[in-house]
């Protein structure tokens, strides 16, 4: 199937002129903006749900963090707005749980997963490899459509009598397995599991389309030593999805047997209110296992991305080719073969044997090397570079300073004699919010900010994107680090109440603040959310001079301002270098799609 | 012009890969039961068991059925819409009859008192065998709204692509069986 044949369908009949072939696609509203097949639409769909979500989880950790921070007072307003989860004002512990899972599942599933990899594959991988869409655009569809219904799902579980799943974003079993362990354990958890099916299979349908695209569906001369960087993260984020939703898809099946039909896959010799339970032989590691088998990949489909938006945007606003592509690529690869070995460094305190842990160990520090080879070979794109700090450029340094601080402490944490101490404290918390959470939520703003122009042929205001900018950095910074010597000290994650520890007394004063910081920061991201809306109607528009606002080499600026469905009118224009000729033979910038000149150097 | 974006060269058809891929996920599923499978084995508390003869005569019926598709293929190539119809319809019959009999195995089970909670060891028959026939079902599906497609007046279809997708998808399931009927008879 040609790129034509796939936004018609039928073999295509010549058109004489260069826009009949898009003249006949008229197409009601309802096509168009909800039920559409357009890559472009279905990225801003994602991007759109993606944000939603986004609010809604960092509220859920304001509100939790409003506990932490101040645990001996109440909040009236707590009470009109969650009734008996809050009676007084005071969040109710098992409510306190729900927050926690929820904001731990929204955050990582709904916006690091969806959010990022879905508006961004879909948006830049047919423009930037010169395709007219996805290999199949119905399936992309559904991709998007599945997802929705799985955010109903999940969305509607907030407001069950006996509220959402509580057991941890990672559900373990023996509490998300009977529902009389906790309230949170009945009919939320179902919610949670069928919701996760069905965002399962949205993953899967996307991410079959991505491969399929990047490798089936490039322009003429768009070699794969030639795609950007973005598109090489995109394609192993997608290989990474493919081979590990699977996984968690037969973990959730297994333990809604469990649930429902009385199989014991993972009970056994379980007491609940004096009452022995006849499951017996079924091992709860088990379902450790298949679920950090997804876990840890997890946590590159949720960063892979993240870098190689940073990369793009780096090299582009450096004015710089990125430095050592293929390393990056190599270390792509690397990463994501990594990620498959490693997962049982999350169950080092489960019991698992310290010899087979010894391993893990190992490959987790590998990680390092790749990782590390990223960060340089940023910096290294960065140095002596002509810097041009658009609000995506301060955001993709941000996404590797704080890369680099959250993974610092991964070398910590990967060591398992270390773990035994750091296990399940504010380190680990610390860790990965640095690391994966902020660092891909910082990817995801680069991303939004760079592409922005591409998506709504309008800029967003510069002066509240710097301001949003600051706010978010320095905020990352003071909530996330005081939190790695609360960890150090063993003040564990997940708890209610400190103050009646003597050990943790001393951190109340901390809480308090990282509290006051974490609602900032949260205040901080309308600056955001009013910016990118407004600027959809407001925003100052993209001029044909100057559809290329960052003087990008890639393919996704060659399009018309607002790209019809197809993307490029008439031909899609042939590739002939790799993406990143910044500063060459004394140009600032030579487009992909411009030939070599006779006396050019070649790459 | 619009022409000269049909020359692009292609390796493979999109969506034939689309199902490869697909394919690899599928397995993934599989290989998570099976290592769970593994795993759970090795801890004790496992009663062996034999799988029922019906799987057997159920591993003929669909071995067959994938022979009689192969068949409809190659009608379907040389244009004989009679015997494509004809085969098409078997292959339905017989994948139909195949999730048919993995449920008397089911009830076979049952009845000799190997039911889903009696130990993790059957619960683990019950739902690899279920979740492959749940696969088996999807592609039954597919099956049979092609063989009433290909009845459609309106809607004629030459198109090979559909007639190959179906194919991978069903010779594909049909090989997972082989290798999970291996398994569960080997490993026990």
């Amino acid at each position: 199937m040609s790129n034509e044949e796939i936004l018609h369908e039928k073999p295509l009949v010549v058109h004489e002129s260069d826009h009949a072939s898009h003249e006949h696609h008229k197409q009601s509203f309802i096509s168009k903006y909800i039920f559409s097949q357009d890559h472009k639409m279905i990225s801003r769909q994602f991007l759109v749900t993606g944000i939603i979500w986004a609010v809604i989880g960092g509220l859920f950790s304001v509100i939790f963090r409003l506990q932490l921070g101040f645990p001996d007072q109440t909040f009236p307003i707590l009470e009109d707005l969650f009734g008996h989860w809050a009676q007084g004002g005071r969040l109710d512990p098992e409510f306190y749980y729900a927050l926690v899972t929820m904001h731990g599942t929204i955050l990582v599933f709904f916006v690091l997963t969806a959010g990022l990899s879905g508006t961004f594959s879909n948006y830049l991988i047919p423009l930037q490899i010169g395709a007219r869409d996805m290999a199949s655009p119905f399936l992309n569809m559904l991709s998007y459509w599945f997802f929705f219904a799985a955010s109903i799902v999940m969305f509607s579980s907030l407001f069950l009598t006996t509220g959402p799943a509580s057991g941890g974003w990672t559900i373990y079993p023996p509490l998300s397995a009977l529902g009389d362990a906790m309230d949170g354990s009945k009919s939320g958890m179902d919610f949670w599991l069928a919701s996760m099916a069905l965002f399962i299979i949205s993953t899967l349908l996307g991410g079959l389309n991505y491969i399929t695209t990047i490798l089936n569906m490039r322009t003429k001369g768009m070699f794969m030593t030639r795609l950007p960087l973005t598109i090489w993260a995109f394609l192993f984020t997608a290989i990474l999805g493919v081979l590990t939703f699977p996984v968690l898809l037969s973990a959730v099946v297994l333990l809604l047997f469990d649930r429902h039909l009385g199989t014991s896959f993972y009970l056994s010799d379980i007491v609940i209110n004096g009452k022995i339970l006849p499951n017996q032989g079924g091992s709860p590691i088990l379902f450790q296992h298949l679920f950090w088998f997804l876990g840890h990949p997890e946590v590159y489909i949720i960063a892979l991305p993240a870098m190689g938006i940073t990369s793009e945007v780096i090299s582009t606003n450096s004015r710089k080719p990125i430095f050592g592509y293929m390393a990056m690529v190599g270390s792509f690869f690397a990463i994501a073969i990594l990620s498959f070995l490693v997962w049982a460094h999350h169950m080092f305190v489960s019991g698992l044997n310290p010899f087979l842990g010894s391993f893990f160990v190992l490959f987790t520090l590998l990680i390092a090397v790749p990782s590390a080879i990223k960060v340089f070979n940023w910096l290294t794109t960065l140095w002596k570079g002509n810097i041009h700090f658009t609000p995506a450029m301060l955001f993709a340094i941000g996404f590797v300073s704080l890369f680099i601080s959250g993974g610092l402490t991964g070398i910590w944490l990967g060591n398992s004699t270390l773990d035994l101490h750091l296990h399940d404290t504010y380190f680990v918390i610390a860790h990965f919010h640095l690391v994966m959470g902020v660092a891909s939520m910082f990817g995801m703003f680069a991303g939004i900010y760079h592409w922005y122009p591409k998506m709504f042929g309008r800029f967003m205001n510069n002066t509240l994107s710097y301001m949003h900018f600051w706010t978010t950095f320095i905020g990352a910074y003071l909530i996330f680090w005081p939190m790695h010597y609360e960890g150090l000290a063993g003040m564990p994650r997940r708890y209610y109440d400190f103050s009646n520890w003597e050990s943790f007394k001393m951190f109340a004063g901390l809480n308090t603040f990282i509290s006051i910081v974490a609602m900032i920061v949260f205040a901080a991201q309308f600056l955001f959310i009013f910016n990118f809306f407004y600027s959809i109607y407001k925003g100052r528009k993209l001029t044909e001079k100057n559809k290329n606002p960052w003087a990008g080499t890639t393919m996704e600026w060659t399009t018309p301002i607002h790209p019809p469905h197809g993307n490029w009118i008439g031909e899609i224009p042939e590739v002939y270098r790799w993406p990143y000729d910044y500063g060459k033979d004394g140009r600032d910038y030579i487009p992909q799609t411009e030939p070599i000149g006779a006396e050019e150097k070649q790459h | 012009m619009i022409v000269a974006m049909n020359k692009e060269k292609k390796i493979i058809h999109p969506l034939k890969f689309v199902m490869y891929a697909a394919c690899a996920s599928i397995v993934m599923i599989f290989a998570g039961l099976s290592s769970a499978y593994l795993v759970k084995r090795n801890q004790g508390n496992w009663i062996t068991y034999d799988v029922p003869v019906i799987f057997y005569y159920s591993t003929a019926i669909i071995i067959l059925s994938s022979v009689t598709l192969l068949l409809s293929r190659r009608a379907f190539i040389n244009r004989q819409m009679r015997q494509y119809k004809m085969w098409l319809f078997f292959t339905v019959v017989l994948g139909f009859t195949f999730v048919l009999l993995q449920y008397f195995g089911f009830k076979e089970l049952w009845a000799s008192g190997i039911t889903i909670t009696r130990n993790v060891s059957f619960s683990f028959l019950y739902v690899i065998v279920g979740v492959h026939a749940l696969h088996v079902l999807g592609g039954v599906i597919a099956l049979l709204v092609m063989y009433l497609k290909s009845h459609s007046r309106k809607r004629k279809n030459y198109d090979q692509i559909y007639i190959d997708l179906m194919n991978t998808y069903w010779h594909f399931v049909d090989f997972l069986w082989i290798y999970l009927l291996i398994f569960l008879v080997y490993i026990g």
